[in-house]
C-alpha cells in the first residue's frame, strides 16, 4: 500500500507553501482533510473558517479576485453539495482562481455512514460551466495533481479518497491535466477507471490475463476535461468499454465516457459504479464488495459482454 | 464633500435608473432607487478607485450583494466615468456587457458577480483577508438588502469578519423594509438588525440612507474603528424619489412603462 491519497494532499500543500498566493482554507476538519500539514508550515497563510462552508467558498472566490490562489478543503459531501451554488455563482460563473478539494469521497469513508458518502460530487461538479475535475488514483498523482491545480489559472475540483491506495505510479510520473493514461495495452477489452478504482482495475486486468483475456488499463485522472482521444482510441481499438468509478452511475466518469462515445464512436460499455443508491456504514473493504466495486466486479462485466 | 453636487448627482443617477429600466421592460426598480445616495456618495466622495484602470489592485473594492438592484449600480459606474452613458440602454440585453445581474467578466468598474443574495460579505471577507496578508491599505464596501439578511450564509460571514478583526470592512444593510413578497416583518422580521450585528462584534452605526451628510459621516467614521468591522445601518425608502413606487412592494422586480417613465422623470428632474 501506498500513503493515503489525503496525505499526499497535505504534502502537497506543504510543497506549495513556497508559493506566496497559495492560501488554505478549511471548514473545521483540518486534521482529517490533512490541511493541517500546511497550517504547520504556514499558519499565517491558513484560514479555518468554522463549520461554514458556504462561506469558506465564497470567501476563497474573494482571495482569487485579489490574485491569490485559494485551496478550500472539507469533505467532497460538504464542499460540493453544501455549498454548490455558492460554487456555482460565486466561483464558476466569474471563473475565478479556485481550487475545491472534496476529501473522503465515496463510500471508503466507511464507518461515518451513507450521510458522509459524496457519491454526486462529480456528477454536480460536470455539470458546471469552466469547472476542471481531477479525481486521483495514488498518491504521487494526487500530489501531483494538486500542483497541476495550482499552476492551471480557473476553477478545479480535485476529488480525494480517504483510503490508502496501491502506487500505481513512479516517481517519473507526469501528470497533465485533461491527459488519460495507458497502463495497460490489451485487445479484448478496455478498462476506463479513475481514482481508487484504477489499481482494481489493473487487478482485474491480471486476473483476465490468468484467463487468457487481454485488457487495456486506461486510467482517467481528469474526468473534465475528458481525454476524448485517448477514450475513442482504445474504444476503437477493443470494440468493449468498461468504466469503473467510485461514485454513482449518474452522471461520473462512466456517464462522461458513454456520452462521449456514443455521438463519436458508439461501443458497448459496462459501467462499475454506485448503482443509484446512498452509502452506508461499514468498512471499506464490506462496502466496496456491496456495491460491487471489486477487482471481481471488473472481471465480470468483462465476460458478461 | 459637496453635498448639493452629490444630491444632483444621485438624482441623475436615478432618472438614469428609470431610463434604462424602461429601456429594457425588465429589472428591479425599488431596491436600485434605495440605495443611490448611499452609492453616489461612496463612488463620488469616498472610494479610492482608478477610472482608466478598474482593476488596479490598490483600489477599495464595492461589492453589490444584492445583486438584483445592478442598474443602480451601473447607472452610478457610468455617470463616473466606467463606460459611456448610452450602454445603460443594453441593460438586460443580448450581447450588453450589463448582464441581469452584475457580472464582473462582462462590466468594468464591477468587482465581484452576484445576484444569488448571501455570498456578498464573505467574498468582501476573503479580499480583506487578502489584503491584510499583503500589507495593503484598501477598504472594501458592500451593500446588502434587509430581506437578504434572511440567508443563512449571511450571519456565517458576519461572524467570520469579527473573528478575523476586518475592520477595513465596512457592510451598508439597504433597509428598505420591503422584499418580494411583502413587508419584511410580515414575510420575516430580520429587526433589530443593529443589535444582531453588534451581537456577533461588530461596530454598528445607524443613519438616515438618504441623507448625504450621514451617509458621509458614517464612512468617515467607520474608518477609524479599528479591530472590529462595521455594519452601518441605513434607513431608506424602497423606490425613493419616484412618488408612485416609494415603498410599494409592487415596484420591487416591475419596470416602468412608458408613461410611468415620464411622470418618474418629470418629478426626478423637478426636485435636482
Amino acid at each position: 500500500m501506498g500513503i493515503a491519497i489525503r496525505e499526499a494532499y497535505g504534502q502537497a500543500l506543504v510543497e506549495l507553501s513556497n508559493n506566496p498566493n497559495v492560501v488554505v482554507l478549511d471548514a473545521d476538519l483540518a486534521k482529517a482533510t490533512k490541511t493541517i500539514e500546511f497550517k504547520k508550515v504556514c499558519p499565517e497563510r491558513f484560514f479555518d473558517m468554522g463549520i461554514s462552508e458556504q462561506d469558506m467558498i465564497a470567501t476563497a472566490a474573494g482571495f482569487a479576485t485579489c490574485g491569490k490562489i485559494p485551496f478550500a478543503t472539507t469533505f467532497a459531501i460538504f464542499a460540493v453539495g453544501r455549498a454548490f451554488e455558492q460554487i456555482r455563482n460565486s466561483v464558476a460563473y466569474p471563473k475565478l482562481n479556485v481550487k475545491i478539494v472534496g476529501t473522503h469521497a465515496g463510500v471508503t469513508v466507511g464507518y461515518d455512514g451513507g450521510s458522509h458518502q459524496a457519491i454526486e460530487d462529480i456528477s454536480l461538479m460536470r455539470s458546471v460551466p469552466n469547472m476542471v475535475i481531477l479525481n486521483p488514483a495514488d498518491a504521487i498523482e494526487a500530489k501531483q495533481a494538486t500542483h497541476a491545480a495550482a499552476e492551471y489559472y480557473g476553477p478545479v475540483y480535485i476529488r480525494i479518497s480517504r483510503i490508502a491506495t496501491p502506487a500505481i505510479h513512479n516517481e517519473s510520473y507526469k501528470f497533465e491535466i485533461g491527459k488519460g493514461e495507458v497502463l495497460r495495452e490489451g485487445e479484448d477489452v478496455a478498462i476506463i477507471a479513475t481514482g481508487i478504482m484504477v489499481s482494481k482495475a489493473l487487478e482485474a486486468a491480471d486476473k483476465l490475463a490468468a484467463e487468457g483475456s487481454r485488457a487495456t488499463v486506461v486510467n482517467i485522472p481528469t474526468i473534465k476535461p475528458l481525454d476524448k482521444e485517448l477514450i475513442i482510441k482504445v474504444a476503437q481499438k477493443t470494440g468493449k468499454v468498461v468504466t469503473a468509478e467510485e461514485h454513482s452511475v449518474i452522471g461520473g466518469l462512466g456517464a462522461a465516457v458513454c456520452e462521449m462515445l456514443s455521438q463519436e464512436m458508439p461501443t458497448k460499455t459496462k459501467m462499475i459504479g454506485i448503482q443509484d443508491s446512498f452509502g452506508c456504514s461499514g468498512s471499506p473493504d464490506e462496502l466496496l464488495k456491496h456495491y460491487k466495486l471489486t477487482a471481481e466486479d471488473i472481471v465480470e462485466a468483462v465476460k458478461s459482454f | 464633500m459637496n453635498t448639493l453636487k452629490i444630491q444632483t448627482t444621485a438624482q441623475k443617477v436615478r432618472v438614469n435608473i428609470i431610463k434604462m429600466l424602461a429601456a429594457a421592460g425588465t429589472g428591479h426598480p425599488g431596491g436600485s432607487l434605495s440605495m443611490v445616495d448611499i452609492l453616489t456618495v461612496l463612488y463620488f466622495d469616498k472610494m479610492n478607485i482608478r477610472i482608466d484602470d478598474p482593476k488596479w489592485e490598490d483600489r477599495d473594492r464595492f461589492i453589490l450583494s444584492k445583486g438584483h438592484a445592478a442598474p443602480g449600480l451601473y447607472a452610478v459606474l457610468a455617470e463616473r466615468g466606467f463606460f459611456p452613458e448610452e450602454t445603460l440602454y443594453t441593460l438586460r440585453k443580448f450581447k450588453s456587457i450589463l448582464q441581469g445581474h452584475p457580472d464582473m467578466k462582462s462590466t468594468p468598474g464591477v468587482d465581484m458577480s452576484t445576484g444569488s443574495l448571501g455570498q456578498g460579505i464573505s467574498v468582501a471577507n476573503g479580499m480583506m483577508l487578502s489584503g491584510k496578508l499583503d500589507k495593503k491599505d484598501y477598504r472594501v464596501y458592500v451593500i446588502v438588502g434587509d430581506g437578504e439578511i434572511q440567508e443563512g450564509q449571511i450571519w456565517e460571514a458576519v461572524m467570520t469578519s469579527a473573528h478575523y478583526k476586518l475592520d477595513k470592512l465596512t457592510v451598508f444593510v439597504d433597509a428598505n423594509c420591503l422584499q418580494l413578497d411583502g413587508s419584511i416583518e410580515e414575510i420575516m422580521e430580520v429587526s433589530p438588525i443593529g443589535d444582531k450585528f453588534a451581537a456577533f462584534g461588530w461596530h454598528v452605526l445607524e443613519i438616515d440612507g438618504h441623507n448625504i451628510e450621514e451617509i458621509s459621516a458614517a464612512v468617515d467614521k467607520a474608518k477609524t474603528i479599528k479591530d472590529k468591522p462595521t455594519v452601518i445601518v441605513a434607513k431608506t425608502v424602497k423606490g425613493k424619489g419616484v412618488s408612485f413606487m416609494e415603498n410599494q412592494v409592487k415596484w420591487h422586480g416591475v419596470a416602468p412603462d412608458q408613461q410611468q417613465k415620464e411622470q418618474a422623470i418629470a418629478e426626478l428632474e423637478r426636485s435636482i
